[in-house]
């Protein structure tokens, strides 16, 4: 991590960038986005050393409402994308932003590799379980019973949105991505609520700090499409109190109870990153090296 | 009478050492100041199958894998039996007497070699493959202190060996001067001391080392073949340089690694066949879209879809070249030799980070694996281009850097994260001048006029690039302009024409897009006929010029998977010659029929007529 000089002072508001977020009024990822520029403030990180890398769909904007390098990726291609600039540069601090098509449909193939290599980037992933920018088609994440509630609303009236007419969803079940990205040794794994700004910047923070590949999903409501903000907030409960974040039975369990929606750091281990271990293998070549390699064509 | 070069080739079962053989035998002859080309073939199967391996060697540069074959080397019946319909009436068939015995015929020279039997008299199996190559050297003239000192320098590490090694090539050496005291047919005449010193590598070898010189050090890639040995080549020798390897997961992430890697500062690349750069496409626009460079090489292979992984071919050009949605402006580079895959690897680079944008080089299996002499390389010698970077102001906001200005020739300074000041979206998105989303008719316009700009700079600045080869007549009305490595073939079809009486010139650009307009349209202008040869169904290269250059074009294509023959377009070179003559002027289309020609179809109608491949040409009078 690059930080500021200490005599240098940055705040959220530098931060912004002049581009103004085209999402919906209400949409989950602006709490995702101040949550992150709080991070990089509190981190008192050099925002030219920071680089924010995108997919496609809503969550994409995102690194061109904050004054930070960005990279905004084909769909699904994000990790790729930050894998190669890490390794080429680890020391930058990079932040990976997409939403669960990015991460858990057609870029889903990425999340396994990112993981078991244990690349140091923290993955923030705003899940709204559902497709926002193409007009409310079902994702990964959605419930088999999403046109449904989105139609009708729960029994509590919630979840009511204007979700498309695609019905192939029924025949589906969803991911769990936690017991997913567990299960794909991910170093840090955690799961936040856009509602709740403060606690997620914490656990964003924590990523950022942790050394490895760090997973964090975010419960970021789309309001438009499939309104889960109260139906969120009435299931949403902190992990337990005596959870340990080194125990992965256990962190695999309460990822795979379905009669709660914890939040907080359900997994965490320090191991060697892939860009301090490819690092690790690099020489400085000494001048006439390129001869050494061209003396061994000689027949 | 010793000829000017001779083609031997080896045939057995895979693992019996085959290929050690040919590579021993080929690194001596050049060792002794010969000129080599070697073709091969490979098993379908990973363990087992037949393999093949076939030298061409000679005093002259060596130019194509030739027609003919005058030395058999049979480890056993089955390389017998597959190769003998081959070799030349009067050729030689060495074979190894304990393991077969083959027909007695007057159609070849039987030399018996009881290798079985002399490994046993040391009993040292291993030596095998030495017994034959002393055998061989022997045989057909090559001298034998270069065969030691060849064996001393490849398996010096083995120094306790290195006694039953060397005892093993006298073996061979002794059993063929007591047996077969008479000069073969053809044989070999190393020139008494070398002049020159040659490097002995082969096209895939040839590339990764132009990535070297030109400053790559970033590599991500998926294995394929044929293309996976640049990256065994890379994972050992990047990391030395300071470099990184990934392996990815697949293509796709391989091309996406090294985009991100080159928007860190790194000069990045990927390699991969036909199946892997169709899985590219869409990250090589995104490249062009958000301007960033990376090198993409094609080591092609016959195909479609699974297609023929150890066979060659050259029909991926169309894909290199339009392969996008929309448009995604890109540049293309077709390397003529193992010696210029180096070369053109650093055009490459430098294009690449000149321009900010992916640079697709199309080489293809039959060159990758080939070995071929080379003259030195002076790396140090070799011109880097880096990437323009902006002169930045300190501050938080970035006010005033402009990644995507709109600038004369299309090119505008790059920041690096790390860059104060210099913050920006690499944007997939159309985007204005900062790089933000913006959407207008006007500044799509612009930006989409400012990313084919840069291809029209750069078809200004061709000429400084060393993208064209000329030879043969210039003032003749054949000419055979063709790219990649039919190159050396042609090269031989002409000079076997010239010598015949006939006159022909031939041009290759190895930049294929953009096209050095220029030089080409003064090469098609005194021809009558245009023969391209290429290996592929279509004839694409060719389609290009006939529309670029509104011209009839003969198509000349070979779509079996293996390399053009020399007689196959010296049979071409020959029937336009007569056709001249003859006045019968016609073109072939793909499917054959000829079309009655007008001399004025033949000859260039002038700038700016047929502009296919480009929205804009011009300007490069």
């Amino acid at each position: 991590m690059i930080t500021l000089a200490a005599d240098e002072q940055l705040n959220v508001r530098d931060l912004k960038s002049d581009v103004k977020p085209i999402w919906c009024p209400g949409c989950g990822d602006f709490g995702v986005l101040n949550s992150t520029m709080k991070v990089i403030v509190d981190l008192h990180l050099d925002p030219a050393s920071v680089a924010v890398v995108s997919g496609i769909g809503c969550s994409g904007r995102f690194p061109a409402f904050l004054n930070a390098y960005g990279f905004h990726g084909v769909h699904g291609r994000a990790l790729p994308l930050a894998t190669g600039l890490k390794a080429a540069r680890p020391d930058l601090t990079v932040f990976v932003v997409g939403g669960d098509g990015d991460a858990f449909s057609i870029g889903g193939g990425h999340l396994s590799h990112a993981a078991r290599r244990n690349i140091d980037i923290t993955y923030v992933v705003m899940d709204n379980e559902i497709y926002g920018l193409t007009k409310g088609q079902p994702s990964a994440t959605s419930p088999s019973d999403i046109l449904e509630l989105s139609t009708r609303g729960d029994s509590k009236g919630n979840r009511k949105g204007m979700m498309g007419l695609l019905n192939t969803h029924r025949a589906e079940d969803a991911l769990n991505p936690l017991a997913m990205v567990l299960a794909y040794n991910a170093s840090f794994v955690a799961r936040g609520f856009s509602g709740r700004p403060k606690e997620l910047a914490e656990l964003i923070r924590a990523g950022a700090e942790h050394r490895g590949f760090s997973f964090i999903q975010v419960m970021s409501p789309c309001v438009t499409f499939y309104n889960t903000y109260s139906h969120l907030r009435d299931t949403m409960t902190d992990l337990p109190a005596d959870h340990d974040p080194a125990d992965k039975f256990k962190a695999l369990a309460l990822a795979l109870d379905s009669s709660a929606m914890y939040t907080g750091i359900f997994f965490q281990e320090q191991r060697p990153t892939f860009d301090e271990r490819v690092d690790a293998m690099r020489r400085q070549p000494s001048e006439n090296y390129m001869d050494q390699v061209l003396d061994r064509f000689m027949p | 009478m010793a000829k000017s070069n001779f083609v031997i080739r080896m045939g057995g079962e895979s693992g019996e050492g085959i290929v050690t053989i040919g590579e021993v035998f080929v690194r001596i002859a050049a060792y002794s100041g010969l000129e080599v080309f070697t073709f091969r073939t490979f098993p379908a199967e990973i363990m087992g199958g037949h393999v093949m391996y076939q030298a061409r060697i000679g005093r002259e540069r060596v130019l194509s894998q030739g027609d003919e074959m005058h030395v058999l080397v049979a480890m056993n019946q089955e390389g017998f039996e597959n190769h003998i319909k081959d070799l030349i009436p009067g050729g030689c068939l060495v074979y190894d007497s304990d393991v077969f015995t083959p027909p007695e015929s007057s159609r070849y020279r039987p030399y018996a070699v009881p290798v079985t039997d002399l490994s046993k008299q040391i009993n040292f199996s291993r030596g095998k493959n030495l017994i034959m190559v002393g055998a061989l050297g022997q045989l057909f003239g090559l001298p034998l202190d270069k065969s030691e000192q060849m064996v001393e320098r490849r398996l010096g590490k083995y120094q306790s060996l290195l006694p039953l090694n060397l005892e093993s090539l006298r073996l061979g050496r002794d059993y063929v001067r007591e047996h077969y005291p008479e000069r073969p047919p053809f044989y070999l005449e190393p020139p008494e001391s070398p002049t020159e010193e040659r490097l002995v590598m082969t096209g895939n070898q040839a590339t990764a080392l132009g990535a070297l010189a030109a400053g790559c050090r970033f590599y991500s890639g998926y294995p394929i073949t044929p293309a996976t040995s640049i990256m065994e080549f890379l994972a050992h020798e990047l990391p030395q340089f300071g470099g990184t390897l990934i392996q990815a997961e697949d293509e796709i992430a391989a091309i996406t690694m090294a985009i991100g890697a080159s928007f860190g500062g790194a000069k990045a690349m990927t390699a991969t066949s036909g199946p892997g750069l169709a899985l590219m496409i869409e990250a090589i626009g995104h490249a062009s879209m958000t301007e960033t460079p990376v090198v993409i090489v094609d080591v092609q292979r016959a195909g479609p879809s699974t297609g023929m992984p150890t066979k060659t071919a050259q029909g991926d050009l169309f894909m290199a070249l339009y392969a996008s949605n929309d448009e995604a402006p890109r540049f293309v580079i077709a390397p003529d030799s193992v010696e210029d895959c180096f070369y053109q690897m650093v055009n490459a680079f430098n294009l690449a980070e000149r321009y900010q944008v992916p640079v697709i080089v199309l080489t293809d299996q039959a060159m990758s694996e080939r070995v071929e002499t080379i003259r030195p390389i002076d790396w140090k010698g070799i011109t880097v281009i880096d990437r323009l970077v902006p002169e930045l102001e300190d501050g938080f906001g970035g006010d005033g850097y402009r990644r995507y200005a709109l600038t004369e020739d299309g090119i505008s300074a790059m920041a690096l994260p790390g860059m104060r000041g210099g913050h920006y979206v690499a944007e997939g998105l159309e985007h204005n001048e900062i790089g933000a989303p913006n959407y207008s008719p006007e500044m799509h316009r612009a930006m989409t006029e400012k990313r084919h700009r840069k291809v029209e700079s750069a078809r200004r600045e061709l000429r400084d690039w060393s993208v064209v080869h000329e030879w043969g007549d210039p003032g003749a009305e054949i000419g055979i302009i063709g790219w990649g490595s039919t190159k050396g073939t042609v090269r031989e079809a002409i000079a076997r024409a010239m010598n015949e009486g006939i006159r022909v010139g031939a041009i290759f650009p190895e930049m294929l897009l953009p096209m050095p307009d220029v030089e080409i349209r003064a090469f098609l202008a005194n021809k009558r006929i245009i023969i391209v040869p290429e290996l592929n169904y279509r004839g694409m290269f060719g389609d290009v010029i006939a529309h670029r250059y509104n011209v009839k074009v003969r198509h000349v294509t070979k779509y079996d998977g293996l390399p053009f023959q020399v007689r196959n377009i010296y049979n071409a070179i020959a029937e336009a010659a007569d056709d001249l003559v003859s006045g019968v002027l016609g073109c072939w289309s793909p499917c054959g029929g000829r079309e009655s020609p007008s001399k004025e179809q033949y000859i260039d109608q002038g700038q700016g007529t047929a502009d296919v491949l480009l929205m804009r040409a011009g300007g490069d009078s």
